[in-house]
């Protein structure tokens, strides 16, 4: 997609696609064989049961759901990641998935002529988004992100948590009433 | 340890080991009485508590499947989960914050004092604060209570500095670190508190008041208190004069068993108990034991609560230490020129980023919504707790379709706000933004309410037989040897927590039972 977008000249490119920010690929994460490579963060994914582009799609609307720019890919792809096996086990979980994806791409076709991780600016992903958000893939999708995402030990220092205290005494001597700008 | 035969027909049987049911097994212990507490859940101890959200949740929580109806928000968020409370031995004494206020006098005759109000089923007590006062004073005794019994407040945490400043910019004057069974200094065996900051996945240090390593353990060193975990009582029995027999109850694997009694106690909080009293139907009690008045289940109260969350442009670090370390308590009177009746305390309340996910804005999602906790650390927060009203139609109900694994109808809670509730709601939520704005917050939310922690009043006290299901000891109007001993007995909810009046009561209720036994009219 890189390429494409390399060999898309701007004046060719329709409005639409313009709106949406251009029709760059979401580089950062891109398909090889039967897994999601993100370069970046040197972090590779292999699917078994869902499509790679699935995943990688999957990926992104993560973002878009709980957008939080202080948090690498990698974060988001752990809270996504456990449907590529629980799809393996259930038949209709993966056609939930895999049709809500599908669902994302032809919409996100239908208005700015590209996939869904291939729109550039957020809002219109969003808007997408909102369209589907009381239907069950989205509401599968979002809820699992609730604890899927930020139950992540490792990313609470990012968010100024500090989590379980007891093992070193609890926060007595640790800043419990360390605030002094008041 | 004791161990009681389950055909021995000389025991109390005390289903629930909670405020209530913990505490008044180990009053009847320490007066001679044997007892039997059975408790659905398991035995954890300070060691087993996990202090990480989700983690503790899964261990601690009631998770049984229930039903909810209703226009309260937790019906849409959380269809089966309208109560966040705690199934093992302990109770909702692990889960609970430790804020232990006393009822206000008027509190106990919300008839009277507040007039009739439309479409709520009010009620005065049919008890004082007079009379409750010397179980009060036993109690803080017992919990261990700060700024009682000469015990120092606990040291404000930085939540609690916030809330402190806003409290006197906007000229309230009753604003302390509370009133809490948390110990501020080594008291009963007991440690101070560490700050540890996970007051609701268990006290890690044991410094917070609970049952579990408290009460119990005290009754079970007299050799007359057994407690039975894993035990989910099912139906009370009773013979054909129609007094209790005993408590059917399944065991771990499944198997029922049955516990004979002199008598029965029920202390399965304000669900469970109603649930368990309709599920013992019988060919003499249609409606289910206690029942007659065709109270049982409703006037379902779980205090009109909500929080306000503010981000601040400077660190809070409001999860280091108490959960819940001040209150202001100006709100507290009854005031009908705010609007409504009953009034409110703000608590300061913290959750952690796990559970702020969860509960900031259930369902919500997006920039708005992330950008919030991306200010997780400069976040304060306060917990409204106020009065709602009774309701006859707010009530527990057996779904008619859904079944627990023993095949028993599952309780299914239906709940709609008053139009004094909401009120109070609105007013609070104001009040506790400004309180924030007043100290520099550059955004505040005023946040749903959470499933319910406080479960009140599906049993309730009434003087006569005709308004409620037990008299002021907590003693069914229909059965003389069969008891409520939980939460559900509230006749009002008043606006304090509710913990310290339940152990109040139970205190109360165990030198009743007691007396009735040696005098031989139960």
């Amino acid at each position: 997609m890189k390429t494409h977008e390399r060999k898309a000249p701007a004046a060719a490119m329709d409005r639409r696609r313009f709106i949406a920010g251009s029709a760059s690929a979401s580089a950062a994460i891109f398909i090889s064989g039967a897994a999601i490579i993100h370069p970046g963060e040197a972090w590779g994914l292999e699917v078994k049961t869902l499509a790679p582009a699935t995943m990688q799609t999957l990926v992104k609307a993560a973002r878009d759901i709980y957008p939080h720019d202080r948090l690498s890919d990698k974060y988001y792809a752990l809270a996504v990641k456990g449907y590529d096996a629980k799809a393996a086990e259930k038949p209709e979980l993966k056609a939930l998935i895999e049709g809500g994806v599908a669902d994302l791409d032809s919409r996100a076709m239908a208005r700015h002529g590209v996939r869904y991780v291939e729109i550039g600016w957020e809002a219109p992903r969003v808007a997408i988004l909102k369209e589907i958000e009381d239907g069950p893939f989205f509401i599968m999708i979002r809820s699992g992100l609730v604890v899927g995402l930020y139950n992540q030990k490792e990313i609470w220092p990012l968010f100024g948590y500090e989590g379980e205290s007891a093992s070193e005494g609890g926060y007595i001597n640790r800043g419990f009433n360390d605030l002094n700008w008041l | 340890m004791a161990k009681f035969d389950l055909n021995d027909e000389s025991v109390v049987v005390i289903v629930g080991s909670g405020a209530g049911g913990g505490t008044l097994g180990a009053e009847l212990a320490l007066k001679g009485v044997k007892t039997v507490i059975l408790e659905a859940g398991q035995r954890f101890e300070i060691e087993d508590f996990l202090n990480d959200e989700w983690a503790s949740f899964s261990q601690l929580s009631w998770r049984d499947a229930r039903t909810t109806s209703g226009s309260w928000r937790v019906h849409r968020d959380f269809p089966n989960l309208p109560a966040w409370i705690v199934k093992a031995v302990g109770g909702t004494t692990i889960h609970w914050a430790g804020a232990s206020l006393r009822f206000q006098d008027y509190e106990f005759r919300a008839k009277s004092h507040y007039g009739d109000m439309q479409g709520a089923n009010l009620l005065d007590w049919p008890l004082s604060l007079d009379e409750l006062e010397p179980y009060y004073s036993r109690a803080e005794d017992k919990m261990g209570v700060t700024r009682t019994n000469g015990i120092p407040g606990l040291p404000g945490n930085n939540n609690y500095k916030v809330f402190e400043a806003g409290a006197k910019k906007l000229g309230y004057k009753e604003v302390h670190t509370g009133r809490m069974a948390i110990n501020s200094q080594p008291r009963d065996g007991r440690g101070g508190c560490q700050q540890i900051g996970f007051c609701f996945q268990g006290c890690k240090s044991g410094a917070k008041w609970s049952t579990l390593y408290t009460e119990i353990p005290k009754g079970e060193e007299t050799g007359n208190l057994e407690v039975r975990p894993d035990a989910q009582a099912v139906r009370i029995e009773h013979d054909a004069a129609g007094k209790a027999t005993g408590v059917v109850y399944a065991n771990s694997a499944g198997v029922l068993r049955r516990q004979k009694a002199r008598v029965v106690c029920v202390a399965g909080n304000s669900i469970e108990s109603p649930r368990l009293l309709l599920n013992s139907a019988s060919s003499t009690f249609r409606d289910g034991l206690a029942n007659s008045s065709g109270q049982v289940g409703r006037n379902y109260m779980r205090h009109t609560t909500g929080a306000v969350f503010a981000i601040f442009d400077e660190p809070v670090h409001m999860y280091r230490g108490t959960t819940m370390a001040g209150v202001i308590r100006d709100e507290a009177p009854h005031n009908p020129a705010r609007g409504f009746a009953g009034g409110y305390e703000f608590e300061t309340i913290s959750v952690g980023l796990p559970f702020m996910a969860a509960f900031l804005d259930p369902g919500a999602w997006g920039r708005e919504f992330a950008s919030a906790l991306d200010s997780y650390q400069n976040m304060a927060g306060l917990w409204i707790v106020g009065e709602d009203m009774p309701q006859e139609r707010n009530r527990i109900t057996l779904d008619p379709t859904v079944k627990d694994k023993f095949g028993l109808p599952v309780a299914s809670v239906h709940y709609d706000d008053h139009a004094n509730d909401v009120a109070l709601r609105n007013h609070a939520y104001r009040q506790g933004m400004a309180l924030y704005e007043s100290v520099g917050a550059t955004r505040v939310f005023p946040q749903t309410p959470y499933p319910s922690t406080h479960n009140l009043g599906t049993n309730r006290m009434s003087a006569n037989p005709r308004d409620g299901v037990v008299n002021k000891h907590g003693q069914t109007h229909d059965i003389n040897n069969l008891f409520v001993s939980d939460g559900s007995q509230f006749t009002t909810g008043a606006c304090e927590n509710p913990t310290l009046t339940i152990v109040a009561l139970a205190i109360r209720q165990a030198e009743h039972i007691a007396g009735r036994l040696s005098a031989n009219t139960i």
